[in-house]
């Protein structure tokens, strides 16, 4: 993919990284997988760009950024519900629209969800992929550009694609209000809790505490108390993981978590609602659903056919 | 073994509870074998020190079949008696001083000299049990149980890059400036971890490391 143009950061916003779907198999060395914390509406945007799922697309978290377009693309942006504008005209979030060279796509109020994802057509943000991954990791200062949120003037890399025809998302779901309900799978420590522990974890409403970011959402609520309160052995950890300390707050791990941890798990957000738990901001509630792991397959499979329901190509366009 | 679902994306597989070398071991010897068979579908293998993790795209991963090859290969590995020859290296590194805030705490702790804390750390080889935290962070046992000081209550908010620290029974050396509650005893100009060189970590599980007082 040959560079052909860029994108200028005039206004970064509050956190906007460069974000693809993670820096796979190299866990066993240490490197987080990193990634967007909401993969199906990164996915979603690119596929409104006609772009593969796996191209970097930016990720906005709750104030969005002020970017200037240097050549003529389709853009497109998915999941959380801004105002937006480019070149000062409105657009609208689930739907790809044209930019022009010199034209400022600017992210105003938001209404919902706390994360949006930008796509750029022709393939993406171009940074320079460590590890085969765009992904920015912060805390090891992995991917993206410079492993670092974006700065105002920030120029990043792009290889612009105009005739594109514009798509539009039907019928989505988009991240409700400040709140959500997670499907969870017990384990594999649950049996290190009192019952109690399940019980609150599973009827009382959690507030995402301010303490939390990318690595994992910090819950505030009852305290989960344990049976067993020696100290686990550290072990492997996935995103989902609802790690317990011993003081009784949970902590649910996000897309930069370390690959490693040695705290006890109670459970694991089903892969299915993991998009939802990435449109939630600190201040948020959020509540837990016991789930069999049947259901959280299917439910996996209803949320890929969502996402494909999307993928309808739009009309005027040949269907061999 | 024992082999537990963490979510629906991660298999768990469980040796005996223990940090010893030889279940190490075995745990590193069966993410070997899985990473060889290249199932579909997987996209992580991942050692801890008694425990394997398994990640995989579960749209895309037949689990009985990747359940029956961990069973298969978990059999094969069980058998596992000695450790392999290990890849060794020696890592130099300036005790004490601004590069060791930590070094006199720790011989506080001991009660003895700072002088035998170096001594003392700088005589053992130390198994790389696993990698975590961040990209290159290998977790080194075991410590000297004299000098084995526990980690600060409050963690620095910065941590040198190529500090290299206690913990309890174990050491290692940060890779890069992070957060850190290690006691920090000295540091090396090693570059512990470069994503373009393969492998990007200097240590890998299993290595044998010593520290060499420069």
């Amino acid at each position: 993919m040959s560079v052909r143009g860029r994108l200028t950061v005039v206004k970064p916003g509050l956190l906007t990284t460069v974000q693809d779907l993670g820096r796979w198999s190299h866990q066993d060395e240490g490197v987080p997988v990193a990634g967007p914390m909401d993969a199906f509406s990164h996915r979603l945007a690119n596929h409104l760009v006609g772009n593969a799922p796996e191209a970097a697309t930016l990720e906005v978290t709750l104030i969005g950024p002020e970017i200037t377009i240097d050549a003529e693309t389709m853009l497109a942006v998915a999941g959380a519900d801004f105002d937006l504008t480019c070149g000062g005209g409105a657009v609208g979030v689930g739907a790809a629209f044209a930019a022009r060279p010199g034209q400022t796509l600017r992210f105003g109020r938001r209404r919902l969800g706390a994360r949006a994802y930008l796509a750029v057509a022709g393939g993406g943000v171009l940074t320079e992929a460590v590890l085969g991954s765009r992904a920015t990791h912060l805390v090891s200062h992995m991917g993206g550009l410079d492993g670092r949120a974006l700065a105002a003037g920030d120029e990043l890399p792009i290889a612009p694609r105009a005739t594109s025809a514009p798509n539009r998302a039907r019928g989505l779901t988009l991240p409700t209000s400040g709140r959500a309900r997670l499907r969870v799978l017990p384990g594999p420590q649950d049996d290190w809790f009192t019952e109690e522990a399940w019980r609150a974890l599973t009827t009382v409403s959690f507030r995402i505490s301010p303490r939390s970011n990318r690595m994992g959402y910090r819950l505030e609520g009852p305290p989960l108390m344990r049976i067993r309160t020696s100290e686990a052995i550290s072990e492997p950890m996935a995103m989902g993981a609802i790690q317990v300390p011993a003081a009784g707050e949970p902590i649910l791990l996000m897309a930069d978590h370390q690959t490693t941890g040695g705290y006890p798990r109670i459970g694991h957000v089903v892969s299915a609602d993991l998009c939802l738990a990435g449109q939630l901001a600190p201040g948020d509630f959020v509540e837990f659903e016991r789930c069999t792991h049947a259901e959280a397959v299917a439910a996996l499979i209803a949320r890929e056919r969502e996402l494909m329901a999307q993928m309808t190509p739009p009309r005027g366009w040949a269907v061999p | 073994m024992v082999v537990r679902r963490a979510g629906d994306a991660m298999l768990l597989v469980e040796f005996e509870p223990v940090i010893d070398p030889l279940v190490n071991q075995r745990a590193i010897e069966l993410g070997g074998r899985l990473r060889d068979r290249r199932l579909v579908g997987v996209r992580d293998v991942v050692p801890g020190y008694c425990s394997l993790g398994v990640h995989f795209d579960p749209l895309r991963t037949n689990l009985a079949a990747l359940e029956e090859a961990i069973t298969e290969d978990g059999q094969a590995v069980s058998t596992v008696d000695e450790l392999p020859p290990p890849r060794q290296h020696e890592i130099e590194v300036e005790y004490g001083g601004a590069a060791g805030p930590d070094l006199d705490g720790v011989a506080a702790f001991a009660g003895c000299s700072a002088d035998e804390v170096i001594a003392r750390h700088a005589a053992a080889t130390y198994r790389v049990y696993m990698l975590g935290f961040v990209p290159g962070f290998a977790y080194l046992g075991r410590v000297d149980r004299r000098i084995a000081a526990p980690r600060h209550r409050v963690p620095r908010e910065r941590v040198a890059a190529g500090s290299v620290g206690i913990a309890g029974e174990q050491t290692g050396v940060y890779p890069l400036a992070t957060p850190g509650g290690w006691q920090l005893i000295g540091r090396t100009s090693a570059v512990m971890f470069d994503p373009n060189r393969t492998p990007a970590s200097l240590l890998s599980p299993g290595d044998a490391v010593r520290f060499v007082p420069r």
